[in-house]
């Protein structure tokens, strides 16, 4: 009897999860799948609409600017970390003294909240008295820097804070990269004469593939789920213009009493994060095997 | 392996401190300039530099910060919703790093038919946005009669960290030879004996950065903290984002800085003090998610 219990321990340890798991993730998506096809406002209710919901919101002129900012937002956002994070990692990798050092200060804002990141910023870009008043002490009195308040500038701002927060982790990403290449390739295109520029770009690069690869996919990730420091750096606005799908989700969902429309957002979110996800799974995996 | 060239770019190598340390200015800026304005009064910030340091440093704005700026209706400082985040982490970063190294151990040593597709299944959590989830899991919560509660915001952050915690300790008990499960099967032992006796010892290096990535998502947590929580269950990143958005009499963003490096401390002392085991927990953990 014992020795039976004890064949079945593995799954039983495994069980309360697997309930969770097929409950809480698969089943609320499911959920809110079926909800995003409802009316639902206030409470959930089940008189179907069909695609009633998605058209809305396609028809929703906050939540095109929040598509539009995503997309600005993601493109600035991974190509800035990714240029910045290289190069950086590319020079700390050159014997440099007190490296150690560098590479804490690089990633040490990774470990605060993007709330308090948000915060620190909206104080530095502040109109009044932030840069731009620097500025004016040193007496360029006629700088003007508030794109914090200015509608087609405010997602710019959301841009800087989120490279600031997060391009260190991309140096250290490549930096653990350029370690992991084999010096004996580097000395064999150095004694036919590479110069360094050369075997970067034509060596060491191509190596790192992956590491662009993976870096990638978690900007993108991040980039998508960017939802903590629009609400602490602009709350969204000036008006909604640097909104972002999570903040429009949040928004209508559970202040506006638009749990359908709520649904379909999240429902085009999720979307969104598998097209991007699912062909790197599916390559990862398949690598392994 | 650092990378040395002998040939050429030695004229460089002043350039490349240059950038290095010109960007390790700009990213510590940030901290230094929410540091001094922390220290400054209201007066010195309106009418002083923004990078200068304090003239007379005074701790008026950390002790309002802490205990009497308002926070919405209530003004209590950030002191109360600092204990609500401490009783938040505390289980919730235990229970799913317990949870996490089981169900790790029995993905990695006691493999049955159909728990490769499990793991993949749980994998697929670490990727979705969690706005899909959101409305269903508010609903359970009110079914379960934990809205707006400490436990019930311990509940969501141990279903959803799950994946994460699984996934560390899976990646570190399949490098470990299976042979060692079966011999120790042979001599007699049982599955929990095997776990506490084998495979605990040797865990401490992926308990550090499991517990590390836990503690720095679960205390930076905004999303989950601002949904489900009520007046009284604040997390402090929620906190923090009302004071600074509450504007009762002027606007002191002294109090603010000293806030938001007080809702940031514990985050940043971890990093400083396991630094090596935060990175390592951001480039295992990131990769997958």
């Amino acid at each position: 009897m014992l020795a039976r219990i004890e064949n079945y321990l593995p799954k039983i340890v495994l069980a309360p999860t697997t309930v969770v798991m097929v409950v809480c993730m698969y089943g609320f998506i499911a959920w809110t799948a079926v909800l995003s096809f409802t009316k639902s406002r206030m409470l959930p209710q089940w008189d179907f609409v069909g695609w009633d919901q998605y058209e809305r919101l396609f028809n929703n002129p906050r939540w095109l600017v929040a598509i539009d900012n995503l997309g600005i937002f993601t493109l600035l956002f991974i190509a800035i970390s990714l240029v910045l994070g290289l190069v950086l990692a590319i020079f700390l990798d050159r014997n440099i003294r007190a490296e150690g050092a560098i590479r804490t200060i690089y990633l040490y804002p990774m470990a605060v909240s993007f709330i308090v990141t948000g915060t620190a910023w909206k104080w530095i870009l502040n109109p009044g008295l932030g840069i731009e008043k620097l500025v004016h002490d040193f007496g360029f009195t006629d700088f003007e820097f508030r794109w914090l308040v200015e509608s087609d500038m405010a997602i710019y701002t959301i841009v800087i804070a989120a490279v600031w927060q997060s391009s260190g982790f991309v140096m250290a990403m490549f930096l653990a990269g350029l370690r992991g290449v084999d010096d004996n390739i580097v000395k064999a295109a150095e004694i036919d004469g590479a110069s360094p520029a050369r075997i970067y770009w034509h060596i060491i690069l191509p190596i790192m593939r992956p590491v662009f690869f993976s870096s990638i996919i978690v900007l993108t990730h991040i980039a998508i789920k960017s939802f903590d420091l629009v609400q602490a750096l602009t709350g969204g606005g000036p008006g909604y213009s640097s909104d972002l799908p999570a903040n429009f989700m949040y928004t209508f969902a559970f202040n506006r009493a638009q749990m359908g429309l709520g649904a379909a957002s999240a429902m085009i979110m999720l979307f969104s994060v598998l097209a991007i996800i699912v062909p790197f799974l599916y390559s990862e995996l398949r690598e392994k095997k | 392996m650092s990378h040395t060239f002998a040939n050429g770019f030695n004229a460089g190598r002043a350039f490349i401190y240059a950038t290095l340390v010109f960007f390790a200015l700009l990213y510590i800026s940030p901290l230094y300039i929410i540091l001094t304005t922390s220290f400054k009064d209201i007066e010195e910030i309106r009418s002083g530099n923004l990078l200068a340091l304090p003239d007379e440093p005074t701790l008026y704005a950390w002790i309002k910060a802490w205990g009497s700026a308002c926070t919405g209706s209530d003004c209590n400082g950030l002191a109360p919703f600092f204990w609500n985040s401490i009783r938040i982490v505390i289980p919730a970063v235990l229970i799913s790093t317990i949870i996490g190294a089981l169900n790790g151990y029995v993905l990695a040593q006691w493999r049955f038919r159909g728990s490769d597709m499990l793991f993949g299944a749980l994998l697929f959590g670490c990727f979705i946005p969690f706005q899909v989830i959101l409305l269903p899991m508010s609903i359970l919560l009110g079914k379960m009669g934990l809205a707006n509660t400490i436990s019930g915001l311990v509940m969501v952050h141990v279903i959803y960290g799950i994946a994460f915690t699984t996934l560390f300790f899976r990646n570190y008990y399949v490098a470990i030879p299976s042979d060692l499960t079966k011999a120790a099967k042979l001599d007699g032992a049982g599955f929990f004996s095997i776990f506490t006796n084998v495979f605990l010892p040797m865990s401490t290096p992926i308990f550090v950065v499991t517990i590390i990535w836990q503690f720095t998502q679960i205390w930076n947590d905004f999303l989950f903290g601002v949904v489900y929580s009520g007046s009284g269950t604040q997390p402090i990143t929620v906190a923090l984002n009302n004071l600074v958005n509450t504007s009762v009499g002027g606007k002191e963003y002294n109090v603010d800085m000293a806030a938001a490096v007080i809702a940031a401390l514990p985050t940043l002392l971890v990093y400083v003090v396991a630094g090596k085991y935060f990175v390592k927990g951001l480039t295992a953990g990131a990769v997958k998610g």
